[in-house]
């Protein structure tokens, strides 16, 4: 649908401004939109961002490089796990080292888990501004199950950490893989209910179809990636063209459609869902065993109980006693952690408990990972890795001058490419449908503003 | 000439150092990405040159960011990471920038994202664009004072409070 022309009148007009503000409903973070307008139509908008500026890079420079992993969940805060194993990436690739296999698998599930929760939130929402408040409800509802999941891996919805320099924080706990494939049995049968409410639904088609159109030359030239992209017929994804872990391992396809507009990005973002739970699946079947099998040469004690001993200094009576922890708890070595951690890159991963507190080599590598000034200390030097995020192509660019603190750690947030281009997307269509192409680019103010 | 980079036999790079000769500083590998320094007069012409070339066809500007190495001279280095889809091969362009003299030519006219990134390069470190039709504030707000992102700005400094005046 080519973009209607507006026809100038013989009378002496004057567009009026309007300020769609940092604070309106629909506005999915805290932007500003001051549009120009001719009657109904926009003939110009600008953008204002920078609202939900928190100093994320600043603050990386501030803390430990392993420090920083709670200021990257909160970048891309629906997803906040692809923002964790993207940074932990990038500071590997300055070491130079690769996590353990099973951690690399954990760590693909957890981010295709993530990229399902950003997509579910983004049709969800876009959906329901145009009207269709259903799916959004349907949709929360099955987001539910999968950050009933994340939450009995690392403890929280959103904030997780759950990511290490080095591996992840702890291996799946008991129960966690049967509970996985019923959600992802339950999200199948909301995404169907879904498709079959929206797909062919003639009001939804009307108000996403031929809206916020960028054509495939502009959306390259703007440097977008992800959904955006592969809606304009590019099939550009970074787990395909420069995979990273185990993605090269499994077989999925990478949806691309036509259309340019908001309908193409939603039938996109809908076949995502169903590419990154067809993943999951082939990444449970295949994921290299966990915990070892129960030693019954040692003694057992509990982990509080060996904590206590050891505060005591009576550091003789758990030698050769294993401590028993839950498998989601950072730091004990009998339960297989080591699959999941380099726990022998002394640099990098916290030493077990029973080591910490059982001899004083432990101890030493404890302290040099914890005490400020020490820690995590890269070689000197660059990388920049890049992850695919829900949005696009999520980049981490990490310098490093040998000290325990990033010299600089730049996020390319995808978000911030479309935004560059809104004022395109906007020109020429009423002020309506500012709603549809706003909702359908998915932008996050976290990651836009860092 | 021992280069910072691990060498490499790469057609991009090859091109670029043929025809701008000594404007390339470095060129090689760098942990397995492709990286060159050059002096700032000549990047516009290079990444000219990368997006124009049908053989090399860069035509995605997939970052644009400044980063700040206090201690050293020179200071500031822009960063330029150019993509090429259809190839699917990335380079990187450093560009060193002393503190007297922190300013390039922009390549807005090139990719029109530049706009933006360089809008956040001015913000953050206070490199100029000359040639940028906007060059204003993007995160930080517009009677903010001073460089964020520098290092020498510390991170607890506070600003003076603003508000409308009657």
């Amino acid at each position: 649908m080519e973009k209607p022309e507006y026809q100038q009148s013989s009378r002496r007009t004057e567009s009026a401004f309007l300020n769609v503000g940092p604070s309106h409903p629909s506005m999915h973070g805290v932007i500003r939109i001051i549009t120009e307008l001719e009657g109904e139509r926009v003939v110009g908008a600008e953008l204002e961002i920078g609202y939900l500026h928190r100093c994320f890079e600043k603050d990386c420079e501030n803390v430990g490089w392993g420090q920083a992993f709670p200021y990257t969940d909160r970048l891309n805060y629906v997803s906040p796990l692809i923002n964790n194993v993207g940074w932990a990436m990038a500071v590997e690739k300055l070491f130079g080292v690769t996590v353990p296999e099973r951690s690399q698998y954990i760590r693909v599930i957890v981010s295709e888990i993530s990229r399902i929760v950003d997509h579910l939130t983004c049709i969800g929402a876009a959906a329901m501004e145009v009207g269709a408040m259903t799916v959004f409800l349907y949709f929360m509802k099955a987001r539910e199950f999968l950050y009933d999941l994340i939450e009995m891996l690392t403890g929280a919805r959103i904030t997780v950490s759950y990511v290490r320099i080095g591996g992840v924080k702890a291996d799946f706990p008991q129960g966690f893989e049967e509970k996985l494939r019923r959600a992802l049995k339950e999200i199948e049968k909301v995404v169907i209910e879904v498709d079959k409410l929206l797909t062919r639904n003639r009001i939804f088609i009307d108000r996403m179809k031929g809206i916020g159109v960028l054509d495939r030359q502009r959306t390259i030239a703007y440097g977008i990636t992800g959904p955006l992209l592969r809606a304009t017929g590019v099939p550009y994804d970074v787990r395909k063209d420069m995979p990273y872990l185990v993605y090269d391992r499994f077989d999925f396809e990478i949806p691309v459609a036509e259309g340019c507009d908001s309908y193409s990005r939603y039938m996109v973002r809908m076949e995502e869902m169903r590419q990154s739970a067809k993943i999951i699946e082939q990444a449970l079947g295949s994921i290299p065993a966990g915990a070892i099998s129960v030693d019954l040469s040692g003694r057992e004690m509990t982990g509080a109980e060996m904590v206590e001993t050891a505060k005591r200094g009576r550091v003789k009576d758990y030698v050769g006693a294993r401590a028993k922890v839950d498998l989601t708890l950072e730091g004990s070595d009998s339960q297989g952690a080591s699959n999941v951690r380099l726990a022998s890159q002394r640099e990098m991963s916290l030493p077990s408990r029973e080591e910490c507190y059982g001899n004083i080599e432990g101890l030493m590598a404890n302290f040099m990972l914890v005490m400020d000034n020490w820690g995590i200390r890269p070689p000197k030097g660059e990388a920049y890795h890049a992850v695919e995020g829900a949005n696009g192509e999520l980049g981490f660019y990490v310098v490093s001058d040998g000290t325990g603190k990033p010299m600089r750690a730049r996020c390319r947030g995808p978000c911030f490419f479309p935004m560059a281009s809104l004022h395109e997307m906007l020109t020429g269509y009423m002020i309506a449908d500012i709603v549809p192409a706003f909702g359908s680019i998915n932008m996050i103010a976290g990651e836009l503003d860092r | 000439m021992s280069s910072i980079f691990d060498p490499v036999d790469n057609k991009t790079l090859k091109a670029i150092k043929e025809k701008f000769g000594d404007a390339v500083l470095e060129a090689g590998l760098d942990k397995g990405d492709l990286v060159a320094i050059v002096t700032a007069g000549s990047l516009h012409d290079i990444i000219a040159f990368l997006r124009d070339t049908p053989e090399l066809d860069f035509n995605m500007l997939a970052d644009l960011f400044g980063v700040d190495y206090l201690p050293r001279k020179p200071r500031f280095e822009v960063v330029y990471s150019l993509h090429c889809i259809e190839r699917n091969e990335r380079i990187r362009l450093r560009v060193q920038l002393n503190e007297k003299k922190c300013e390039m030519d922009t390549v807005t006219d090139l990719y029109p994202v530049a706009n933006w990134l360089e809008r956040e390069a001015w913000d953050m470190f206070g490199v100029v664009f000359r040639g940028h039709p906007n060059l204003k504030r993007l995160l930080m707000y517009e009677p903010f004072d001073g460089h964020p992102l520098r290092r020498d700005y510390p991170i607890n400094k506070r600003q003076p409070l603003i508000g409308p005046k009657n």
